[in-house]
């Protein structure tokens, strides 16, 4: 991983001082709450519905094992002993309590961690492909340009208060597992004549108005990948809509613009500032990439004799298989570990099993571990001998589920329990739903099958692209669910399919045990998936049976 | 309004004058509406000539009078409103303007670095407080991860300068 150089250090270091500054001046009253939000938000800081919660900034989703166990120590000492990994790769602790929140800080800072805009109307974390630098499907390591974005986007002087967020995914694998076309900037890497670029995708995004995002430009040299993103920013910071918070992201003015028209706005800017300072020539991106420590790997077989006795273990069979995933380098694999456990919140870790997996991942792991958008943390180099001593171990701190990628491993947002913009709690029906979908056996068979709940509209929880997704709303003060159905949010990315109207909380978890069973009654076979009926079919099979007289 | 210059407090010697009202003796700041209108006029005056430009107007429309403006005050209605930052940027780094930039408007000393980095050099404050940390704040920080036209070292020119150790494992 990325290694912070002396200037890193220092940068954070003004930031801890700058930031206990703010909450000194807050708490004497000489910055009201109005003029303080702005300054705490691009800090992470954000005040809930019980207390004010800290998202942690984790660059693309990458962690070192000291930087986990640095996590671990925060969720003891100031939070009530675990955290929640989101789906854009950071985490959030939810009971942190003003007055403290600088020495937290600090304490972070200490392993070069910190807060920095995963909140406010500015460049959030840039996020990738968990598996980046192992994935046998990989172009290159997108994680350089990632930390490239980091360097740039970091207190960027023009672009720190944008009409609304901002979020740049980029991938350079053929299977996107970072939903890029979901994002204000979705980046794919990609080869031309042996030159490294990107293909650049504006306005894509979920909340109330969801967009899958447009290409502009096929292929941006490297070099170019800065100045590029700058015109894109200044585009949107200039004309971008102030006048609506709905309708202040990019993707509302590119929809509104035109692709095209907004396409040749941004090449008009960039023709002016391609040449300049941004320009990333070798030396610029060597820099980074010297910084980069990537483990030596050893050289290894394939499918090791004591990985094929492993597997004559049913148990073990079934975690590997939707746990571990190929990996670029022979003898080696990428595995996710399960923050899905049956009745548990997605997501959450306690601090005593995030120091477990940063001893495992020193152990098994090279010491590096990554946070995936699906809310599961990965090992991402793991030796293919070492599976079975390693999956004992996950399983006895309950991190070895064997969903991942199946219906019990969803996506969820903390919704009501926790936030103040939700109408519905997510977690309850997540936990419900993991309980009906418990065994095994059964979920396998299922198979593949992506169900994401968002607690309200602004979709935090990603329904609009889970195979199934559920949004809760709110009727008559009571919790309602709407259904969604078909939505995907890799490299075809879609929207999903309301499929009628919303139902109780009590009905939601019925509703989605009868899509499933009409999903088994007319497959193919079993190597149709979900989410292959539903396009083959439509939805109106599932829907007359979601909503059938009971 | 309590104004800081070029780091240090300064009397403002422009007067607003509204776009109905005779132009009085001596600097003032206008309207873009009136400099536009009348910008040949303003610009024969002897005395200084500012312009306040709204935030959601394109400042190439300033261009041809640039070198005879002393002063483009550029506004931030709110402080989470942004724009002025890429106005100043373009006026600076692409038009060439080398007078006054003043932000005007809800200006606080927690955005006044990145005003400065911008290319803004005049702060009309809204509170004497922070008038008077005006240089503290300018120095929370003394690293910069990206170039703009301010001039100030940037990581690639501190890296290229000073090689550091090859990276530990931290």
């Amino acid at each position: 991983m990325y290694v912070y150089d002396e200037f890193d250090r220092a940068f954070l270091q003004e930031r801890v001082v700058e930031f206990r500054d703010q909450v000194e001046r807050r708490l004497a009253g000489e910055l009201n709450e109005e003029e303080f939000k702005p300054l705490r938000l691009m800090n992470g800081v954000y005040l809930q519905l019980h207390a004010y919660m800290l998202r942690v900034c984790i660059p693309y989703g990458t962690l070192s094992a000291r930087q986990l166990r640095a996590l671990a120590a925060v969720a003891r000492k100031y939070d009530r002993g675990y955290g929640h990994f989101t789906t854009r790769q950071n985490i959030q602790f939810n009971w942190i309590k003003l007055a403290e929140l600088p020495d937290a800080m600090a304490d972070l800072a200490e392993v070069v961690i910190h807060g920095i805009q995963t909140s406010g109307n500015c460049i959030r974390n840039t996020t990738t492909d968990p598996w980046a630098g192992a994935a046998a499907d990989e172009v290159e390591d997108p994680r350089l340009y990632a930390e490239v974005i980091r360097q740039w986007s970091t207190l960027h002087p023009e672009f720190t208060y944008l009409p609304r967020k901002f979020k740049i995914a980029i991938t350079a694998a053929k299977h996107d597992r970072a939903a890029i076309r979901v994002h204000d900037v979705g980046l794919r890497l990609h080869k031309r004549d042996g030159k490294t670029g990107f293909e650049v995708m504006v306005g894509g995004g979920l909340g109330r108005s969801p967009y899958i995002g447009k290409t502009i430009r096929d292929f941006l040299p490297e070099e170019d990948l800065l100045s590029y993103l700058e015109a894109i920013l200044r585009t949107y910071n200039l004309g971008g809509r102030r006048d609506n918070i709905y309708k202040a992201r990019i993707k509302i003015q590119v929809h509104e613009m035109g692709a095209e028209a907004f396409a040749q706005k941004v090449e008009a800017e960039w023709a002016e500032i391609r040449d300049g300072a941004l320009k990333l020539d070798k030396a610029a991106l060597d820099a980074i990439r010297d910084r980069f420590l990537n483990p030596a790997l050893e050289d290894l077989e394939d499918a090791p004799a004591s990985l094929a006795t492993a597997l004559a273990d049913p148990d073990f069979a079934r975690w590997h298989a939707n746990s571990v995933a190929p990996h670029k380098a022979k003898g080696h694999a990428i595995v996710t570990l399960s923050l899905k456990p049956v009745g548990a919140p997605p997501g959450d870790a306690t601090a005593d099993q995030m120091d477990a997996i940063a001893d495992l991942a020193d152990a098994y792991a090279y010491g590096e571990i990554r946070v995936a958008h699906e809310q599961n943390l990965t090992l991402p180099y793991v030796r293919q001998k070492d599976l079975p001593a390693l999956w004992a171990k996950l399983k006895a701190i309950g991190v070895a589920t064997p969903n991942v990628g199946l219906i019990s491993d969803i996506i969820a947002c903390p919704g009501l329990d926790y936030c103040s913009l939700a109408n519905a709690r997510s977690i309850p029906v997540a936990q419900k739903l993991t309980e009906r979908f418990a065994d095994d056996a059964r979920i396998a068979d299922i198979g593949r099958l992506h169900l994401n709940i968002s607690g309200c509209i602004n979709a935090c929880g990603h329904h609009h692209v889970g195979h199934i997704g559920i949004l809760g709303v709110e009727k008559k003060d009571e919790e309602f669910f709407q259904i969604t159905l078909g939505g995907k949010g890799n490299s075809k990315a879609r929207i999903g399919e309301l499929i009628g109207p919303a139902v109780s909380e009590g009905e939601v978890v019925d509703v989605v045990e009868r899509l499933v069973e009409t999903y088994l009654d007319l497959r193919t076979s079993p190597a149709e998936t979900f989410i292959a009926a539903v396009q083959r079919l439509g939805t109106d099979p599932f829907k007359e049976r979601a909503y059938a007289p009971r | 309004m309590p104004l800081v210059k070029n780091g240090a407090p300064a009397e403002d010697i422009f007067t607003a004058v509204a776009d109905d009202a005779a132009l009085p003796d001596g600097p003032v700041l206008v309207s873009a509406e009136r400099f536009l209108k009348e910008a040949d006029t303003l610009v024969a005056r002897n005395d200084e000539i500012g312009v306040l430009w709204p935030n959601a107007r394109d400042v190439a429309e300033l261009k041809p009078y640039l070198s005879r403006l002393s002063v483009v005050a550029l506004t931030f209605p709110k402080f989470r409103d942004g724009r002025a930052y890429s106005q100043a940027r373009l006026l600076r780094e692409r038009y060439g303007f080398k007078g006054e930039l003043r932000a005007v408007g809800n200006v606080l000393r927690d955005q006044a670095l990145m005003m400065a980095r911008a290319g803004f050099d005049a702060f009309a404050f809204e509170k004497a407080a922070d008038a008077e940390a005006f240089n503290k704040a300018l120095a929370t920080y003394s690293h910069f991860y990206q170039p703009t036209g301010d001039g100030r070292a940037t990581a690639r020119d501190v890296r290229v300068a000073h090689a550091g150790p090859a990276p530990v494992e931290g």
